[in-house]
C-alpha cells in the first residue's frame, strides 16, 4: 500500500536541531551525516512510511525547511 | 496526486534580506522557540486573510529581526514599550490587527509598566509573550521570569529568593486586572503542546478580528543556546523546570466587545455611574480683545508668584478666553512639587500667527504676584512693556523708566469682595484693563463651558471688574 503522506526536507535550510526526528510518530526521519552549507547535519526522510500528520512541520522552527504533502483523496488505494 | 498540506506560509517574505546574513533562513539558533511561534503566527495570518492589515510591534531581543521575516506592517518599539506603541497604532487604525511580540526581558522587566497599563485599559490588541526565563540575545542574563535556582551569568550561584526574589508570573499578574479579555499560558515542549500553542495564537488573533478585547498569550519557549543544552533537552527543560513554576492554563476567556470589563456592575455600586455632560449654553460671539482685533501684536505674558495664589489658573483662564477668540495660544507652567507655598510661574503667548516657541525669555508683560517674581523676571520685560505688581506682597519694584509699572493691592481688594482667593482674578482684571489683550466676556464664557457654578462665576466677574477699576485708579494716581 502506498504511503498516505510525504515529507520534503530542504537540506540547505535545516539546522539539524533534531526536533522533527524525535517528534515523528512513525519514526521515519533521521539525521544525515553530511554537513550542509550552514554546517549542520540536516534531517533526512527515510523515503517511506510518512503518514502526513504534519507534526514535524509544527515542531520545526524554520519557516521553509519542511513541506508535508498528502495523497489526494481517493488515490493511493491499491488498484482493484 | 499529492497535495501540499503544510508548507512555508505566504506571510513570510520570499527572502529574508538582512545585513550579512543568509537570506534563506532565520537567524534563530537550532531548536529555538521563536521560529516555531513565528510559523504559528504566520499561518494564522494566512488563514484569516489579514496579512494586508496586520501590524507587528516588535520588541528588543532576539526576535527584533522578526520584521525581516514576517511580511506584514511593522514598527520596532523601544525596549518594553510595544504595548504602548500598539495602543497608539490600534487607536489610530482600528481596522488594523495589531500584535505585540515580546520576550520576558522586554515585557516583564523593562516593559512591566507598559503591559500592565495596556492590559488594564483592555486595549484591543494581541500580545504574544515569549518566556524563556532568560535574556537570550545578550548572553543569558537573569530575567524576572528566571526560575529559582537557575544559574545565569548574573545569578552565577543560582537565583535565590533572598537575593533576587522569586520569578514573576505575568499571566497571573494580569489576571488580577479587569481589562483583559483573554489570557492563556502555553508551552513549546512537544507536538501536543505546540498544537495547543497554535490554538491559543489563533484565538488571540481572532479575538482582535472580532473585537473581543485585549488578548495575551504567554508561551514558555526553549532557549537551547541560553541554557546551554541541546534542543531536545531544552524542550524537556521547559517541561521540567518552567511548567511547574508557570502552570499551563486559560486564565481568562471573556468577550469584551461591548468595551465593558466584566466583573464590574456599575448599577450595583461597583463603580461611579457616568453622569451626562451638562448642556453647554450657546455663548454669544465675543467681540475679541486687542490681540484678536490686531491693535497689538503678539502678547508674551509671564505670570509669577507663590504656589496657591492662582498664578497658573489665571494664566489658564486667559488662555482659554484667547482660544475662544480664535487666537493661537501656548501656556506652559513651571512649578515645584509643593501644592502651596512653592514658586510657580507660567508663560503665555497669544498671537494671530502660529507660535514658534512657547518659551518666553523677554515678556511683553509680567504679572508679579510676589516679591521674588520681581527679582526673577522684571529685568527681562521688553522696553515699553508692562509690569503689573500685586502691591499687597510686592514692596519694591525695579527702577525702570522704559516700562509701565502698575501696582494693585489685589489681596485687599479681593478680601473686601469677601474672597481672598480671588486675588488672581483681580490681577487678571487689571491686566485686561491695561492691555485689552482678551475680551473679559471670552474668559467668562470659558468658565461657563468648563462648568463653573453660577455663584463662582459671579464672584469671578466681580473680582475681574474690581481689578479693572483698581487699574484705572492706579493709572490716574
Amino acid at each position: 500500500m502506498a504511503d498516505r503522506g510525504d515529507v520534503i526536507i530542504a537540506h540547505h535550510l535545516c539546522k539539524g536541531c533534531r526536533l522533527c526526528i524525535v517528534s515523528c510518530p512513525a519514526k521515519v526521519l533521521e539525521q544525515g551525516t553530511a554537513l550542509n552549507q550552514q554546517g549542520y547535519c540536516a534531517a533526512l526522510y527515510r523515503g517511506s512510511g510518512c503518514t502526513g500528520c504534519g507534526i514535524c512541520f509544527y515542531v520545526c522552527p524554520e519557516p521553509g525547511a519542511i513541506t508535508v504533502r498528502v495523497r489526494k483523496l481517493g488515490e493511493g488505494k491499491p488498484a482493484a | 496526486m499529492w497535495e501540499i498540506k503544510h508548507s512555508r506560509s505566504a506571510s513570510f517574505y520570499d527572502r529574508f534580506e538582512r545585513k550579512g546574513g543568509n537570506t534563506e533562513i532565520t537567524h534563530y539558533c537550532p531548536g529555538c522557540g521563536h521560529g516555531v511561534m513565528q510559523k504559528l503566527i504566520a499561518e494564522a495570518i494566512d488563514d484569516f486573510g489579514i496579512q494586508d492589515r496586520a501590524i507587528l510591534v516588535g520588541p528588543v531581543g532576539c526576535s527584533i529581526f522578526m520584521y525581516y521575516y514576517l511580511d506584514v506592517g511593522n514598527i520596532s518599539a523601544s525596549h518594553g514599550r510595544a504595548p504602548a506603541v500598539a495602543t497608539g497604532v490600534k487607536r489610530a487604525r482600528p481596522e488594523a490587527v495589531v500584535f505585540c511580540y515580546q520576550g520576558d526581558g522586554d515585557l516583564a522587566a523593562i516593559g512591566g509598566n507598559e503591559i500592565l497599563h495596556a492590559a488594564n485599559r483592555g486595549e484591543s490588541i494581541t500580545v504574544f509573550f515569549i518566556n524563556n526565563g532568560i535574556y537570550g540575545m545578550t548572553g543569558g542574563q537573569m530575567a524576572p521570569t528566571t526560575p529559582l535556582g537557575q544559574r545565569t551569568t548574573t545569578s552565577p550561584r543560582g537565583r535565590s529568593f533572598e537575593v533576587e526574589g522569586p520569578p514573576m508570573r505575568m499571566c497571573e499578574l494580569l489576571a488580577t486586572l479587569d481589562g483583559p479579555a483573554y489570557i492563556e499560558r502555553v508551552a513549546l515542549t512537544n507536538a501536543r503542546q505546540n498544537m495547543r500553542a497554535r490554538k491559543a495564537v489563533r484565538k488571540a488573533l481572532r479575538n482582535q478580528v472580532e473585537g473581543r478585547g485585549f488578548s495575551f498569550v504567554e508561551i514558555l519557549s526553549p532557549c537551547p543556546s541560553g541554557w546551554k543544552v541541546p534542543p531536545e533537552e531544552a524542550n524537556r527543560w521547559v517541561e521540567k523546570y518552567m511548567v511547574p513554576v508557570f502552570p499551563l492554563q486559560v486564565f481568562r476567556d471573556l468577550d469584551h466587545s461591548d468595551r465593558l470589563p466584566k466583573g464590574i456592575d456599575v448599577s450595583k455600586g461597583g463603580g461611579i455611574p457616568f453622569a451626562a455632560d451638562p448642556p453647554v449654553p450657546a455663548a454669544e460671539a465675543p467681540e475679541g480683545g486687542s490681540v484678536a482685533r490686531g491693535t497689538i501684536g503678539e502678547e508674551a505674558l509671564t505670570l509669577s508668584g507663590f504656589g496657591g495664589q492662582g498664578v497658573l489658573f489665571a494664566g489658564m483662564a486667559l488662555a482659554e478666553g484667547a482660544m475662544r477668540e480664535g487666537l493661537e495660544v501656548t501656556w506652559i507652567p513651571s512649578y515645584g512639587p509643593e501644592m502651596r507655598g512653592g514658586t510657580a510661574h507660567c508663560h503665555l503667548r497669544l498671537s494671530r500667527q502660529p507660535i514658534a516657541s512657547p518659551w518666553i525669555s523677554r515678556p511683553t508683560s509680567l504679572i508679579a504676584f510676589n516679591q521674588p517674581s520681581i527679582g526673577k523676571f522684571a529685568h527681562a520685560i521688553q522696553p515699553g512693556g508692562l509690569l503689573l505688581a500685586n502691591a499687597s506682597m510686592v514692596k519694591e519694584v525695579p527702577d525702570r523708566k522704559d516700562i509701565r509699572i502698575v501696582r494693585i493691592p489685589s489681596y485687599e481688594i479681593a478680601s473686601e469682595l469677601g474672597s481672598a482667593k480671588s486675588t488672581n482674578m483681580v490681577m487678571l482684571g487689571a491686566y485686561l484693563e491695561l492691555t485689552g489683550a482678551v475680551d473679559q466676556e471670552s474668559i467668562l464664557a470659558a468658565f461657563v463651558e468648563k462648568g463653573t457654578r453660577p455663584g463662582m462665576l459671579e464672584s469671578n466677574r466681580r473680582a475681574i471688574e474690581a481689578g479693572r477699576r483698581a487699574a484705572v485708579e492706579a493709572e490716574q494716581a
